[in-house]
Formats: structure tokens, C-alpha cells, sequence
């Protein structure tokens, strides 16, 4: 009855060694929204590269079928000539350039090699008008906002008459106002018979608007469901994800509160360039021993800013407020000082500000604490070896051997690195920035277990989350932040989504 | 638990030595090519490369280049570049010419007097880029054109010297040998025997201790092998030298220098932090770790070793001129790159700088033999260097 606009039959891709593909399918209606869901490293983003040529015709086994005919793609560029377009994670946008240009950019408006700036505008605004974009098309690219630059993205893949759009997790770095737009831009274009496929870990973003479901899991296809003709729960998605039955997403765990390890007082931050804009606004807060409090609120918020200038004042300019910590005042005035009284910060991104990734898990390890492992200077790289792989097999980070370079691991695996090495500072309360972000829901459930193996061996973790159910299933309490300030504390007990966003809101 | 992971460790490591040697071909690359350029070169000039007297000369031609290359790993290491190292040594060996030519100062004041001014230069320089922030690129341009300037101010634009007697032993001088037989120097061989048996020492305990944890993938066969050839190399080529003159002085600096830096690089905390500062700059802030003033150290360093290369050019050229140094940043930098060094930071060995030091100082020397004009050299040089980075990302990118 309705067209399939893309099938791939059958798709089996070897590297060296692995089998990244083993016969996949997939199949995507005309018109439809469909979602690619599956473990990071399940072997998604290899499908969608066979798909679009980046591994061209002949380096994989299997059938592509684009509006029923058979496609051999040697490149990027035959794929885009058949609308088909990727956008990816990592936004291919240059910051320095403007909308319009960034929006022609390879595709321009050129007549005899002379760019027609009148008509590239004239274009520009029909297509932001289009995704719902109001900027002016000079502006530069770079003072948009992240969820700005992704409707740029996809004006963009519009400007090149698209006909099966893929969006590679397009709402990890987005906010949640700004994903519903996008979501509701994909369901716009559905009206307007473009398809598309969208690679996502978020559940809720799914069940909004997909149609089917396609779940990959280590390299095969394990299923795919059609969202209309059954009912689809979030446990059934996760089943076929992880292969197993996670009846609670969160382990349980019994809280034992003790003294009071940190208070932080009038804590007030100004803006490191723009030195008039206080970000932080006479916030106050403590954490027990045992304890795990959340602080919840929507990206830009200002919790990674209070996270980053409680840790040696990493992060503003003209910081004023109190720290006490086990009751005594502390002196945090530095990273080194922060890590001598016993915090520990975990990075929101911990492939920029978290890992040496051209390095071993061995020597990210030690990095935050090496005077543990050395006397006068000199490492012991024995002790150092022994200290990494002790912290290896507690945490379970599977690699063959604490040589490997933190590279080549998969992000729940960085993760546990990242923990090692704040665990072996041996902290008293660990600020957890954005712990599961980009996690599959495996190793995040691995995470939650050292994150509640911490607070039971007395430590205090302050945990910071754009996902509201995981605050919820872990927090003894949370704290709700807004614009700078917080809004609203919430015990356990009474805390839930409404709640929080009603503070968020009404603040 | 322990046992398991022993025996699977054990498993694991068997693999053959082609296996080996092709995991760990970015390794051992350079080294080998050092060895089929001699080879060539030793062909090719009919056996003059390897004569003891040219063997000396090779050592004195490349000493001050292979000391500033140990100088700008740290700093290439660390994520900069410093482009005045040639600028630096030039005003250095003024500096030294004026104060023991025109003002007989006693080279045992000189000398310390002029490392300490090398000091203060690449801390001066390293300030700015440490903590304004100022790119490497231009604080070492501008120093590159101040120390120029004021080398020619320095020496009124002409040259000064002779050196005296002392200060001259900086370059020229060779360790007497104690035995008194003269030639064969007995001293040359009994070190060359002594260095030899303390690289084999040492590589051998590193072993034991990393098979005693289980970590060794390494072949015993291939072990052997290359610490027998490294052993055999280093007394074959201490021999060469003791039928000549013996070994010259700065032989024994460069050594004591390369076994100092490879000890900080590899083992301490200091040399640890800079490979994770060149590495991701803000994750080592982020870890404690005083990204500023490592930064800061490593010119300072440079600065230092810089001065200290001046020295032993002006010491062997016993003169200074206002040209000495001219472009030999070029050449260091050069050397670190065909070392395996990483032009974005965090990758880089003393060993490696080294090796790409010696790599164009015997096509330096061999061309020479063989009468290429230096037109041709440069050229040859730099397909070289091309030739070195780009086998060195053909490597990274097959291993991805």
C-alpha cells in the first residue's frame, strides 16, 4: 500500500577483526518518521555511514534500495544527489561564517563562478522561514545557540531539496523547549511528505513522534515495530535494546545520611568577560555523608557554572560565598586546593575537559592524584599499573588491558575512566556533572550502581542532570535551579517531573 | 580473581615477531631508517662516513642541534613551538665572546653566567605565553628578531674571538684517556662497554618487572635481538672513536643530557604533566595540575639548553659571529617532527628527537662527503621531513 522509500537489505560491514554489521535491515515508508534506536556502539552510526556512501559501494555486503531501485553510492555526494542527508552530532557549521553562507556552503548560488548574493538572502530567508528560524541571514553563525545552529543544519539539508532526512541524536546538546520545536519541525515535514530517520536515546522523543521503530543491537537488527499498529512500551524498546529485561532502570538503594560533609553559603558568581552579568545568585546548599542530591533546571541554568566555580574556581570571575567543608572552612581558591580538601568534579564533557584521549587508561587514571603513585617526583609505574587495574576491574571497564588508549573505548567505558580517576583523588563529596549523558542504557545503569556504591561508603555526591527521571530514581533530594538561582529544594518523597517544572516555570 | 587475569594475560602474550614488529613499526621506524641512511651513505662515500675521524665530527657538527632538539621536544611536547632557539644560542655565544674575549672573564664564571642568561630568556619569553597567553608562534618570532638584533648590537657586527684555551675544551675537548695507553683510547672503550651494559641492565629489569605483572607483549626473541644490536652498535662505534682521538666531551654531555631528559619525560610527575597538558590542555587544568606554570618551565628549559648549544658552537667555531645560529630552529624543529612528534601536543620522545637530530646530521655530513651542493640539500632535507610526518599519519591511520 504506501511506498518504501529506503530499504537496505541484508547490510554486513566487516573491519579488521569485527564484525561492525551483520546483515541488517531496515525499512522506511515514504513519509514516515522512523527511529533507529540502539546501545552506543550497536553499530548505528555504521548503518547510516553504508547509507549515505561514507563507506562506499563495494566495502560492505548487501542491497540498498532508494525508491526502489538499487543504489551503489561512491561518496557523500551521490547519496546528497538523491536527498539523501545526514546531519550529524557534531554540527559540520563554520561559526565565522553567516547563516546564508553556512546555509550554500559547497551547494552556492553561482552564476559563470560570481556568487548571486541577492538571490542566496532572497533563499536564505525562505528557508529559515521555513524551520521556524527567525534570525536575519547575515548574522554569524556563531552567536546562535546551539539549538539555533541545529534548525541552520537543517535548513541547510532543505536547501538541497531533501527527501529522507537522518538526525543523528539531534537533541543531546538541545534543551527541552528547544527539542520539542525540532521534534515538532520533523512532524511538519512529515506533512509534507519528507522522511525521515532519527537516531535517538531519548524514549520520550520517540514515542512522541515516531511511526516505527527499528532496534539494533550489537550489529543486527532485532527488531522493528510499528508504533500505530501496537502499543509500544518504553520497557519493551529497552528489552530489545540491552537484550534484557530492565525491570528497574534504577537500582534501589538505602539511604544512610549522615553529618553534614559540604555547606556552601551565599555563593555569587559574575561572568569571566562580561564582568556586570552575575551568573550565580547567592546560592546555598549542603550535602550529607551518604547522601545524593540533584540539582535539577534546563541547560543554561547555570549548573555547570556553580559546579565549575565551587571546583578552584574554574569557571567566573569575582567569586564571593563560603565553602565549608566536614565543618571547617575551605580554602578552594584552585583546582589543586579544591582536590587537597577533598572534591572532585566530574566534567559535563569528558572528551574536552575530562580525558587525555590520546593517552592509556592507566595514565588518565592517575592524573588528578600522581603524587599518590610517586615519592620525590618520580612515578612508580608499577604501583601506578597495579592502582589503574584495581580501579579497571571494580568499575568494569571492558578493555583487555589498562594500555589501552582511552580513545578507543566507548563512551560508558570513558565514563568509568572519568570515575576512576576522581575516585582514586579520594574525594569526600564528588560533583557529578551530566554523568550518563550520551550512555547507553546498559553501562548507565553500571554508573548509577558507583554513583550509589559512593554514597554507601560515606561520601557525599552532588549530581547534576538534564534528565529529570534519573534525578527522581536517584536523589535523596533535589535541588531546582533557574536562571542562577535555586528555586525550590524537594525531598525524595515529594519530588516529581511537575513539580520540578513547575518550579522552573513559575520562578 | 588474581589468577584468572594472570592466565589470560599469559595467553595473550605470544605473538609472533612480525606481529610485533608491525604494531610497534612507528616505534622503531625512524631508528631503522637512521641505520639505512648510514648504511647508504657508508656505501655510497666508500666508507668515509664510518671513519673514526669523520664519526668525531658528526658527534661536534650535531651536538648543539641534538641539544636544543631535546629542549624543543619538551616544548612541541607541550603543545608550542619556539622559534627563537637558533636567535638565543647566537646572542648566548656572544655574550660568552664578550665577556671572556673582551673582558677576560674566566670561563668558569662565563659559562654559568651565560646559562643562566638562557634562563632568563626562555622564562622571559615563557611568560608571556604561559600566562598572557600570547600564541608560541609569535613571542617566539618577536624573540627570534630581538635576539638577532641584539646579537649584532652585542658584537658591533663583527666577529669576536679567539677563545681561550678552557673554554674551547666545551667543543673540542675529549676525555683523556686515564689508562695512558692513548690509542686505542682504553677510557673510550671501557665507557662505551660500561653505557652499553647499563642500557642492556636496565631494559632487562623493565622487563622482569612488567612480565612479573603480566603486561609484556613484547617478543623475548625480538628483546634480545635489538638489545643485543643497540649493545654491539654503541661499542662498535666507541671503538671507532678510540682509535681516533677517544670520546669528545661533548659525546658526554649530549649522553648525560638525553639519559636526563628520557628519565624526566618517562618517569617523573613533571614530565608526566606536560605530555597531559600537550595532551588536552583543559582536562589537565581541570585535574589539578598548574598548567601555567609547566608551560612556563619548559621555555624556561629551552632557554637554557639553547644557551648551552650556543656555548658549544661558539666553543668549536672559536669565534662569534654575528650569523652563528642563523636558521638552526629550523633544523631542531625539523629533527623533533621526523622524531615522531605530534604537531598538536601531547606526543613526542627524547629518543625519537634524538634519532631525527642524527637522521639530518648524516645526510648533512653525507652530502657533504659526496659533494652536493647545498642547494640540493635543502631540497633533499626537506622531501625528508615530508617523507617522515607523512609515513608517521599513514602509521596513526592504519592503526585506527
Amino acid at each position: 500500500m504506501e511506498n518504501i522509500i529506503l530499504e537496505m537489505r541484508g547490510i554486513t560491514k566487516t573491519f579488521p577483526g569485527v564484525k561492525a554489521l551483520d546483515s541488517v535491515n531496515l525499512k522506511v515508508r515514504e513519509g514516515e518518521i522512523h527511529a533507529l534506536v540502539g546501545e552506543n556502539g550497536a553499530g548505528k552510526s555504521t548503518l547510516m555511514k553504508v547509507l549515505s556512501g561514507v563507506y562506499p559501494f563495494g566495502s560492505y555486503d548487501g542491497d540498498i534500495l532508494f525508491n526502489g531501485e538499487t543504489v551503489a553510492f561512491s561518496g557523500i555526494t551521490d547519496s546528497e544527489e538523491k536527498g539523501i542527508i545526514i546531519i550529524h552530532q557534531e554540527l559540520a557549521l563554520v561559526p565565522l561564517l553567516s547563516i546564508a553562507e553556512n546555509l550554500f556552503l559547497g551547494n552556492e548560488n553561482v552564476e559563470n563562478g560570481v556568487i548571486n548574493w541577492p538571490k542566496t538572502y532572497a533563499r536564505t530567508q525562505t528557508l529559515l522561514e521555513m524551520v521556524g528560524l527567525k534570525e536575519s541571514p547575515s548574522t554569524l553563525l556563531g552567536q546562535l545557540g546551539v539549538g539555533k545552529q541545529q534548525l541552520v543544519e537543517i535548513a541547510k539539508a532543505l536547501a538541497k531539496d531533501v527527501k529522507l532526512l537522518i538526525l543523528d541524536e539531534p537533541t543531546s546538546a538541545l534543551q527541552e523547549n528547544d527539542s520539542a520545536k525540532l521534534l515538532d519541525l520533523l512532524l511538519e515535514f512529515k506533512a509534507q511528505g519528507i522522511s525521515s530517520i532519527l537516531i535517538t536515546h531519548k524514549l520520550n522523543e520517540i514515542s512522541r513522534v515516531a511511526d516505527s521503530i527499528t532496534v539494533i543491537r550489537d550489529g543486527a537488527s532485532v527488531s522493528t515495530l510499528d508504533c500505530h499498529a501496537q502499543s509500544i512500551s518504553e520497557e519493551d524498546i529497552i528489552r530489545d535494546m540491552v537484550g534484557r529485561d530492565m525491570a528497574n532502570r534504577y537500582p534501589q538503594r538505602e539511604s544512610h545520611l549522615g553529618k553534614i560533609l559540604m555547606e556552601v553559603s551565599s555563593w555569587n558568581v559574575w561572568h569571566p568577560e562580561a564582568l556586570d552579568r552575575q551568573m550565580i545568585h547567592d546560592i546555598a546548599f549542603n550535602v550529607r555523608a551518604g547522601e545524593i542530591v540533584g540539582i535539577a533546571g534546563l541547560m543554561g541554568s547555570g549548573r555547570t557554572e556553580l559546579a565549575m566555580s565551587l571546583f578552584g574556581q574554574s569557571y567566573g570571575k569575582n567569586i564571593q560565598g563560603e565553602v565549608r567543608l566536614r565543618g571547617e572552612s575551605a580554602d578552594l581558591s584552585s583546582v589543586p586546593k579544591a582536590i587537597k580538601s577533598g572534591l572532585a568534579y566530574v566534567t559535563e564533557d569528558r572528551k574536552e575537559l575530562g580525558l587525555i584521549l590520546e593517552e592509556t587508561i592507566q595514565i588518565n587514571t592517575t592524573l588528578a592524584n600522581l603524587d599518590r603513585v610517586s615519592s620525590r617526583g618520580v612515578i612508580n609505574e608499577n604501583i601506578e599499573r597495579q592502582v589503574s587495574e584495581d580501579y579497571r576491574q571494580a568499575l568494569n571497564i571492558r578493555t583487555p588491558s589498562v594500555f589501552q588508549k582511552v580513545m578507543n573505548l566507548s563512551g560508558g567505558n570513558q565514563q568509568k575512566v572519568v570515575l576512576s580517576k576522581w575516585l582514586y583523588s579520594q574525594p569526600d563529596v564528588l560533583i557529578l556533572d551530566e554523568p550518563t549523558r550520551g550512555i547507553d542504557v546498559g553501562a548507565k545503569f553500571e554508573i548509577y550502581n558507583i554513583i550509589n556504591q559512593l554514597a554507601d561508603d560515606g561520601k557525599g555526591v552532588v549530581m547534576i542532570s538534564s534528565e529529570m527521571p534519573e534525578l527522581l530514581g536517584m536523589c535523596d533530594r533535589i535541588y531546582v535551579m533557574n536562571e542562577g538561582r535555586f528555586v525550590g529544594e524537594l525531598d525524595q518523597a515529594d519530588a516529581s517531573q511537575e513539580k520540578i517544572m513547575s518550579m522552573i516555570v513559575k520562578a | 580473581m588474581a589468577t584468572t587475569k594472570e592466565t589470560t594475560s599469559t595467553v595473550q602474550s605470544a605473538p609472533s615477531v612480525t606481529h610485533y614488529l608491525k604494531t610497534h613499526v612507528r616505534d622503531y621506524g625512524m631508528l631503522i631508517a637512521l641505520v639505512v641512511i648510514m648504511g647508504m651513505f657508508e656505501f655510497l662515500t666508500d666508507g668515509t662516513l664510518m671513519r673514526p675521524v669523520n664519526l668525531t665530527n658528526l658527534f661536534l657538527q650535531n651536538s648543539y642541534i641534538i641539544i636544543m632538539a631535546i629542549g624543543m621536544l619538551l616544548v612541541i611536547v607541550a603543545g608550542h613551538i619556539d622559534l627563537s632557539v637558533g636567535s638565543v644560542a647566537g646572542f648566548i655565544g656572544a655574550l660568552a665572546a664578550v665577556m671572556s674575549v673582551n673582558y677576560d672573564l674566566p670561563t668558569i664564571l662565563v659559562v654559568p653566567v651565560c646559562l643562566v642568561v638562557g634562563l632568563i630568556i626562555g622564562g622571559l619569553q615563557g611568560y608571556w605565553i604561559a600566562y598572557w597567553k600570547i600564541p608560541a608562534f609569535i613571542v617566539t618570532l618577536a624573540g627570534m628578531l630581538v635576539f638577532r638584533g641584539l646579537t649584532l648590537a652585542l658584537l658591533e657586527g663583527q666577529s669576536v674571538g679567539p677563545f681561550p684555551k678552557s673554554f674551547q675544551l666545551l667543543s673540542t675537548g675529549f676525555i683523556p684517556d686515564v689508562f695512558g695507553v692513548g690509542r686505542p683510547n682504553v677510557t673510550a672503550l671501557v665507557l662505551g662497554v660500561l653505557a652499553a651494559s647499563a642500557i642492556v641492565f636496565l631494559a632487562a629489569r623493565s622487563r622482569a618487572q612488567s612480565l612479573k605483572y603480566g603486561i609484556q607483549d613484547e617478543p623475548f626473541s625480538f628483546f634480545l635481538v635489538k638489545n643485543a644490536l643497540i649493545a654491539a652498535a654503541i661499542i662498535y662505534l666507541s671503538y671507532l672513536l678510540s682509535t681516533y682521538r677517544g670520546l669528545p666531551n661533548v659525546l658526554i654531555t649530549m649522553a648525560v643530557l638525553i639519559a636526563i631528559y628520557t628519565f624526566i619525560t618517562n618517569s617523573t610527575t613533571i614530565g608526566r604533566r606536560i605530555y597531559a597538558l600537550g595532551g588536552n590542555v583543559k582536562a589537565a587544568k581541570l585535574s589539578g595540575i598548574n598548567t601555567e606554570r609547566l608551560t612556563f618551565l619548559t621555555f624556561a628549559n629551552m632557554g637554557m639548553l639553547a644557551a648551552l648549544a650556543g656555548l658549544i658552537f661558539a666553543a668549536r667555531l672559536n669565534t662569534a659571529t654575528p650569523k652563528a645560529g642563523f636558521a638552526f630552529e629550523l633544523d631542531v624543529i625539523a629533527a623533533v617532527f621526523i622524531g615522531g612528534a605530534s604537531m598538536t601536543g601531547g606526543v613526542g620522545k627524547v629518543i625519537g628527537a634524538v634519532i631525527g637530530a642524527f637522521i639530518m646530521g648524516v645526510m648533512n655530513n653525507g652530502m657533504s662527503i659526496l659533494g652536493i651542493g647545498i642547494d640540493w640539500q635543502q631540497v633533499i632535507k626537506g622531501l625528508v621531513l615530508l617523507a617522515a610526518v607523512v609515513f608517521d599519519v599513514y602509521n596513526k591511520q592504519k592503526a585506527r
